[in-house]
């Protein structure tokens, strides 16, 4: 991790002065490792340096000795507000209080190092980013020496850097007072980033620097961005998805007080208000007939009878070893089980927003995005309008969970319609019903599968049908994530299990379901419903194998050492085996997402009916933690949404229209639900994972191989729901 | 044109009666920091204190409010509970993305100020109607606990 990066191959840099004075850090790098969508090279930083627009900056130097570190990534929750700057200021050798954060503008200059686009997601912000923000500040560091050598008449290499300075024998300057001198200098062709063991914030908890903004209320989301003309706008969407407007009188809501227009936009009427208040009893006032279209029939009782027959024919191969029919015609023991998961909302705490102001060259929108260039290019497609001349503020985003990364720009292109039919600024506000009701959910899911086994009662053959919606089939991604007819993210988690490797037959197919229910990645994507199928399969394998559930998994993992860690961290710091009180009983579960590998070992009491999770047990192999504190916070936070989801969670159709509508009948977990939640940290310097995403999918299965431990009653659905009562 | 005392001011406001006190606070007077979240009492981001006593604004409409006190999160660092539950939200660093966290305030602060030593049935009791999707129930928990033990 020492040698020296040959900058001028990999990466564009630049050094400016601000206007303002100071020290800009700019920098592209024009060789991403692969491109999510094709073309997505092109759009993003060119071969040729000279062609590339201004580049955008990542580090600014202030001289009054700020430092602002631009985010290429959304701020969401999961810390990388703090993450991404720790390794700015490991190389800058920074002074930690003097360091600013903002949102970077959209822009390819600012495209994910790995997809090729402007996204938050995938839990990969700190991997993707790791050499690129450390390169930047090396590469300021670099230069901040030579504007002191230069000062000094001393030679660099008598110099060091210290806590915001540079330091000589005998004297020191300050960052600030060297930016201007430093922007005047040529950048270097390479810098060396520090040896790990000369790290002195990388790997050490470090406490977030949006904490206090958000502690006393001044931290801005996009629901609070206010300004002089801006109006309040509220969509009426048709109950059903793909209905349309066949007609609609406004003149009640035109006569309220605090209403300024009626519209129609192509997703339906909008009401154009001075506020919420205004804009919400609008349209409620509004009389639309709706031309309900396909779905008015929808069901989702009926669409899980259609999976289960699909379920029982062959499907498309996902993956495939050996002859898994023939072995398991000759299989004395066969283990036979069908799973589903549920259509789920992420239903963000902060309802979804856009703020759009249309002017003669551009337009200006402020909202929370997790894919800032796929809505610029959405807005400036509406408007006519290059996508540089759509300037995106990133606000804080009040949750995304993958509801606000949507490549269909959904909320984003409503608002650029809104404002462009009301011809005024606005910001289209969501109720938490519209949230609700609002679709892009992550799709229901049913598993089948049909396993045999040995005399050892290990596994000698798998067959494994699943049948569900496509998350990429119609999006810019499709070309590239589904393969001869299988989306990769409809199977990961089963067509890659590490369990099968070890089977010498099995057989992955899968059934895409042609529904018309907007679906999309919701928190840990397609492992979120694989992870409970597989590690509930497991543990029925065991139970049928007279096996503990941990020595099974041990056995079949045993070539896999990154899953056998998080395993056996786990179960030693959960006392695995050893006697529990009276009524609680152990599940184990374990599973690799996003490059980590996580296990977890839920205890739990059922009692009338009533689940009660006590005490999760969690290791987690990602390779480095770059701020250990936070990597702890997310796994907090995956096993919550992961565990609400499970107990509670469900969006349901009936004539059409979903059956749900806010908190009380789309329940999520509440305080007095979480369980203790311990996180232990497998010290590992493999290849590094992501941490947002991947302690979410053992949840479910944990907790339910516990309630199986408990009580011999087996969850094959989610949510769990009122099923033991 | 209403009267309201918000956060010791007395304040006039061009609001109707049905106006819930969310919107008067965030859309006519600014104060942004009163979230909004679900518009129907279920999820408490938009906890605010009327006369000490935490209330949901989206359903409260500033009618009710006449003649008492309303308290929101930009007042919290004059209060002397209410600082130090957000001295012990950092302490602990419980926030992730940030949305909920001045309703869980505004919840916690009302509950320390009647409840010197809250236990953690009490904190469930006092607290589930404040959803926080990202899951930072432990450390809300864990600093109501730190809170009590800075204030006793």
């Amino acid at each position: 991790m020492s040698a020296p990066l040959n900058i001028s191959r990999r990466t564009f840099l630049k050094a400016t002065a601000l206007v303002a004075g100071g020290l800009v850090i700019a920098f592209a790098i024009p060789q991403a490792k692969r491109f999510l969508m094709p073309g997505a090279d092109k759009a993003s930083a060119s071969q040729d340096a000279s062609k590339l627009p201004a580049p955008n900056a990542f580090l600014r130097i202030g001289t009054d000795n700020t430092i602002t570190v631009m985010l290429a990534h959304s701020e969401m929750g999961q810390g990388i507000w703090t993450t991404l700057p720790m390794l700015i200021a490991e190389e800058l050798d920074a002074d930690w209080s003097t360091i600013k954060v903002e949102h970077a503008s959209a822009a390819p200059e600012y495209a994910h190092t790995a997809y090729g686009i402007q996204i938050t997601g995938g839990s990969s912000t700190t991997w993707s980013e790791f050499d690129r923000y450390r390169q930047a500040g090396a590469l300021t560091r670099a230069l901040l020496i030579s504007a002191a050598a230069e000062k000094l008449g001393v030679a660099a290499d008598t110099l060091r850097t210290e806590n915001g300075f540079v330091v000589s024998d005998s004297e020191k300057i300050s960052f600030g007072d060297l930016a201007e001198t430093a922007a005047t200098l040529a950048t270097p062709t390479s810098v060396t980033l520090k040896d790990p063991k000369d790290w002195k914030i990388i790997g050490k908890s470090t406490k977030r620097l949006d904490g206090p903004e958000k502690i006393n209320g001044t931290a801005k989301f996009g629901q609070d961005v206010q300004f002089e003309g801006l109006k309040t706008a509220m969509v009426a969407r048709s109950p059903v998805f793909g209905g349309k407007v066949k007609s609609f009188d406004a003149t009640a809501s035109k006569q309220l007080k605090g209403v300024q227009n009626v519209v129609q936009v192509p997703t339906g009427v909008a009401v154009i208000a001075d506020n919420y208040w205004a804009a919400k009893q609008g349209r409620d006032a509004l009389k639309i007939e709706w031309d309900l279209g396909d779905n008015a029939r929808l069901d989702s009782k009926k669409m899980l009878e259609e999976y289960r027959a699909l379920a029982a024919t062959a499907g498309l191969p996902a993956a495939k070893a050996g002859d898994t029919q023939a072995a398991l015609a000759k299989a004395t023991t066969v283990v036979e089980a069908e799973y589903v998961a549920p259509y789920l909302a992420h239903s963000p705490m902060e309802p979804l927003n856009c703020a759009v102001k249309i002017s003669d060259d551009g337009c200006e929108i402020w909202t929370g995005t997790q894919m800032q260039t796929t809505d610029q290019g959405a807005a400036a497609k509406i408007l006519g309008l290059k996508p540089e001349q759509v300037k995106i503020h990133t606000l804080f985003l009040g949750g995304g969970f993958g509801r606000r990364a949507n490549p269909a720009a959904d909320f984003v292109s409503e608002a650029v319609q809104v404002a462009k039919a009301a011809g005024v600024p606005v910001k289209t506000v969501w109720t938490r019903e519209d949230d609700v009701k609002g679709g892009y959910y992550r799709p229901m899911y049913l598993h089948k599968a049909k396993i045999a086994l040995g005399e050892d009662g290990m596994p000698t053959a798998w067959e494994h049908t699943e049948v569900g919606q496509s998350i990429m089939v119609g999006t810019p991604f499709e070309s590239v994530m589904i393969k001869d007819g299988v989306d990769a993210t409809s199977v990961e988690g089963v067509a890659d299990s590490p369990y099968l490797k070890h089977i010498p037959n099995y057989q992955v197919n899968l059934h895409t379901v042609k529904a018309t229910i907007p679906v999309l990645w919701w928190r840990s994507v397609g492992h979120s419903h694989s992870a409970f199928a597989m590690e509930s399969l497991i543990d029925e394998l065991a139970h049928a194998a007279k096996q503990d559930p941990l020595e099974y998994r041990r056995a079949l993992l045993k070539d896999h050492p990154r899953h056998l860690a998080a395993l056996n961290l786990a179960a030693e710091k959960a006392d695995w085996g050893k006697p529990l009180a009276k009524g609680v009983s152990r599940g184990i579960a374990v599973h690799e997402s996003f490059g980590s590998f996580v296990t977890q070992v839920a205890e739990v009491s059922v009692d009338k009916g009533e689940v009660k999770v006590h005490r999760i047990v969690t290791a987690i192999d990602c390779g480095l933690a770059v701020n250990p504190d936070s990597l702890k916070a997310q796994m907090e936070s995956s096993i919550s949404f992961g565990l609400g989801a499970a107990l509670f969670s469900e969006i349901t159709f009936s004539e059409g229209q979903v059956q749900q509508s806010n908190f009380h009948d789309y329940q999520v977990l509440r305080m007095k639900d979480m369980p203790k939640v311990e996180v232990y940290i497998v010290q590992s310097t493999e290849k590094m994972g992501g941490v947002g995403e991947p302690g979410l999918p053992p949840v479910a299965p944990a907790v339910t191989n516990a309630i199986f431990a408990a009580t011999g009653k087996r969850i094959r659905n989610l949510p769990i729901g009122s099923q033991l009562a | 044109m209403i009267t309201l005392n918000i956060n010791g001011k007395e304040e006039q406001l061009d609001a109707p009666d049905d106006m819930p006190i969310l919107w008067a606070l965030r859309d006519v007077m600014q104060l942004t920091g009163t979230k909004f979240g679900c518009g129907m009492a279920q999820c408490g981001a938009c906890t605010v204190h009327l006369d000490g006593q935490a209330i949901r604004s989206c359903v409260t409409p500033v009618s009710v409010a006449a003649g008492k006190k309303i308290t929101t999160i930009e007042a919290m660092q004059d209060d002397k509970v209410g600082k130090a539950v957000q001295a012990a939200w950092q302490e602990i660093d419980v926030v992730q993305c940030g949305y909920c966290q001045s309703g869980q305030i505004m919840a916690a602060t009302a509950l320390l100020a009647t409840n010197q030593a809250p236990t953690d049935a009490d904190i469930d009791a006092a607290m589930s109607g404040n959803i926080c999707r990202c899951g930072t129930y432990p450390r809300i928990r864990a600093a109501i606990h730190a809170a009590a033990t800075k204030l006793a």
